[in-house]
């Protein structure tokens, strides 16, 4: 009888254990594919005149005849643009923030905003777009700002800054809090003020820290498209002004994406693949700056 | 004074400057940086407060329309006299999609969290974990637009067809054959929660004691035995949480379930047929909304909706990972 049970359960532990590895190879498999889909498919339309013009190629190219390619340039320098606005005001509103939770937050206001923020970093995106949506509408039947500003650059980057603020704060928030109390003490005996402890010492103490989630914030917003689609609106034309619509490079993906005309297509396969690159290149960066920051402590 | 007293840049350097400067920075700055700090997040809450009133305010008008009935209605008809706008169909396929999503992510997530907490050799464990998180990073637009071209047609070409003849007799299999259906803006869903699932509840198993892994050892439990007994039950709650979490991201993803649900606003309990959640309708109605100020606010109060529903569903995630992780999180 013990045998075949002990049997049983040592066969148990490795079908687990295989089931496990095969979780992950299904996780991978989709990783992959859309790795795989985005180069094969990006990359014959990404060239040096998709780069540097603007507009939508032309329909169906006869044979021959000289038309059109189009380009996203608009779309990268909208998004550029867009993600570099809102990172404007996202960084320090969201490592002030974070501050206050790491190093002011040691009560009850600072659980309860820890709480708040942990939460609307869980809304979706779509919702953050028609709550600036709602906004604008009211503050131009307000007659607070022109009724442009409500499908407009200003509006696409206040939309991210809002997505992009719980997701700095919470990184600094953690990164604040990684930093050992004794440093703040050692700080403070040397006769420093609180903020100046907090500014010269523990902030760039946890530098790498702040820095990653800076980078994860940037990420994503420079992906996001649900939020733009009611704000930034999308344009086929150069950036006209910081009230008029522009161009994201999500936004192409999604309208060219499912356009059903292939040399649409193709351009939404192309801009797919540098924004890939562009968040590859984000990530990587975040975990160098990760991985050299461990690697200076550790040899201290 | 004498030039002795040479201190290496740094704080100490800075500290006998700033003591030897004196002036009002030594005065105000720590009251001033501390109301600073304080207030900035207060902003942060207060526009929260302040977007989430205007929002209501802006759904009014189809709220007085519609009343409760707008969640039991049906149909979304602009062309009605009166129009009429129901959320139901909405309604129906954000559960629907979710719940796919969370079936099938659930197990694979678990799995691979097992595997990167207790089975995978240490040096695999970090590589692991930066490809889980590729996977969080690639914005759901370009899921969309790989969901649109690679797994939609794979969907209604090798998979579809074989359900419906193997699975029909369950109803959940049924009618004509789309590629872009329920199902696969809910395995769409399954792939994009897997990294929101594995990470937070690979965290709550890392958390779990090595000593309770001891105790369930050296009673002679096998590796998956003390998975069970000693890691699994002791980090249910943050597992219970990082499913949570999953579930809402799932609830409000957007781009992915538009490009792949086919956009189409019957109801029917076939998996196999075309849809649209509440996300997906906004993002697709809402220019065509524009020129009708009822319309737009029955999609301002659907969006209302979406936000009350991710707001209940992270409450609850962060109020058990709070519980969860208190013990650890208490300093000083």
């Amino acid at each position: 009888m013990r045998p075949t049970r002990r049997g049983r359960r040592r066969w148990a532990n490795r079908v687990i254990s295989a089931l496990c590895i095969l979780c992950v190879g299904l996780a991978l498999i989709p990783l992959g594919s859309i790795l795989f889909a985005a180069f094969s498919q990006g990359l014959p339309a990404l060239n040096l005149s998709l780069l540097t013009t603007s507009g939508p190629p032309a329909v169906i190219c006869p044979a021959g005849a000289v038309c059109s390619s189009g380009g996203i340039n608009n779309a990268i320098l909208g998004t550029v643009l867009l993600v570099g606005l809102a990172a404007l005001v996202a960084f320090p509103v969201g490592v002030l923030t974070g501050v206050f939770l790491s190093e002011y937050g040691d009560n009850r206001l600072g659980r309860g905003v820890r709480f708040f923020v942990n939460v609307m970093s869980g809304v979706p995106s779509i919702v953050i777009g028609i709550v600036v949506f709602s906004l604008l509408v009211y503050l131009s039947e307000a007659n607070v700002i022109e009724s442009r500003y409500i499908f407009s650059a200003a509006s696409g980057s206040l939309a991210l800054g809002l997505i992009m603020v719980p997701v700095v704060a919470r990184t600094t928030d953690e990164a604040l809090r990684l930093v050992p109390t004794s440093t703040r003490e050692a700080a403070l005996a040397l006769g420093l003020p609180r903020f100046r402890t907090i500014l010269r010492v523990v902030l760039p103490a946890a530098g790498s820290g702040v820095l990653t989630g800076a980078l994860l914030a940037t990420a994503r917003a420079a992906g996001e498209t649900a939020p733009l689609l009611m704000t930034a609106f999308g344009n086929t034309f150069d950036f006209a002004g910081l009230n008029r619509p522009v161009a994201a490079l999500p936004l192409v993906i999604y309208y060219y994406g499912i356009s059903g005309i292939p040399r649409y297509e193709s351009i939404a396969w192309g801009s797919a693949l540098l924004l890939v690159l562009a968040m590859l290149a984000m990530s990587l960066a975040a975990r160098y700056v990760l991985a050299r920051t461990r690697a200076r402590t550790s040899t201290r | 004074m004498a030039a002795g007293l040479e201190l290496a840049p740094g704080p100490a350097a800075e500290a006998v400057r700033v003591v030897r400067a004196g002036g009002w920075l030594r005065r105000w700055g720590d009251p001033l940086f501390q109301w600073l700090s304080t207030g900035i997040a207060l902003a942060v809450l207060a526009a929260l407060a302040v977007l989430t009133v205007l929002l209501t305010l802006r759904s009014e008008l189809a709220f007085t329309a519609f009343g409760p009935g707008f969640l039991t209605h049906s149909t979304w008809n602009a062309n009605a006299r009166p129009p009429l706008y129901g959320a139901l169909p909405f309604i129906e396929g954000t559960v629907v999609t979710s719940a796919i999503g969370i079936a099938l992510g659930v197990p694979i997530s678990l799995g691979i969290a097992i595997f990167m907490s207790e089975l995978a050799p240490p040096w695999l464990r970090d590589p692991m974990a930066s490809l889980v998180e590729m996977l969080a990073a690639i914005p759901s637009v370009i899921y969309g637009l790989w969901g649109l071209f690679v797994l939609v047609p794979f969907m209604r070409v090798t998979v579809e067809p074989h359900l419906r003849a193997q699975l029909g007799w369950t109803g959940l299999f049924t009618g004509q054959i789309f590629g872009a259906d329920k199902l696969t803006a809910g395995i769409i869903l399954a792939v994009m929660v897997i990294p929101t699932i594995s990470a937070v509840s690979r965290e709550a198993m890392v958390a779990v004691p090595t000593t309770q892994r001891e105790a369930a050892l050296s009673l002679g439990a096998t590796q998956w035995e003390t998975t069970r007994v000693g890691v699994l039950q002791f980090a249910r709650s943050g597992i219970v949480a990082a499913i949570i979490l999953g579930l809402g991201r799932a609830i409000g993803e957007t781009m992915a379930v538009t490009m792949t649900i086919g956009n189409n606003n019957t109801l029917s309990t076939s998996l196999l047929s075309q849809g649209q959640t509440i996300a997906s309708w906004i993002a697709n109605d809402f220019l065509t909304a524009a020129t009708s100020p009822l319309e737009q606010s029955a999609l301002l109060e659907l969006g209302l909706v979406l936000l009350a529903i991710t707001v209940v569903v992270n409450v609850v995630a962060v109020l058990l990972l709070g519980r969860f992780f208190r013990p650890e999180e208490a300093r000083e």
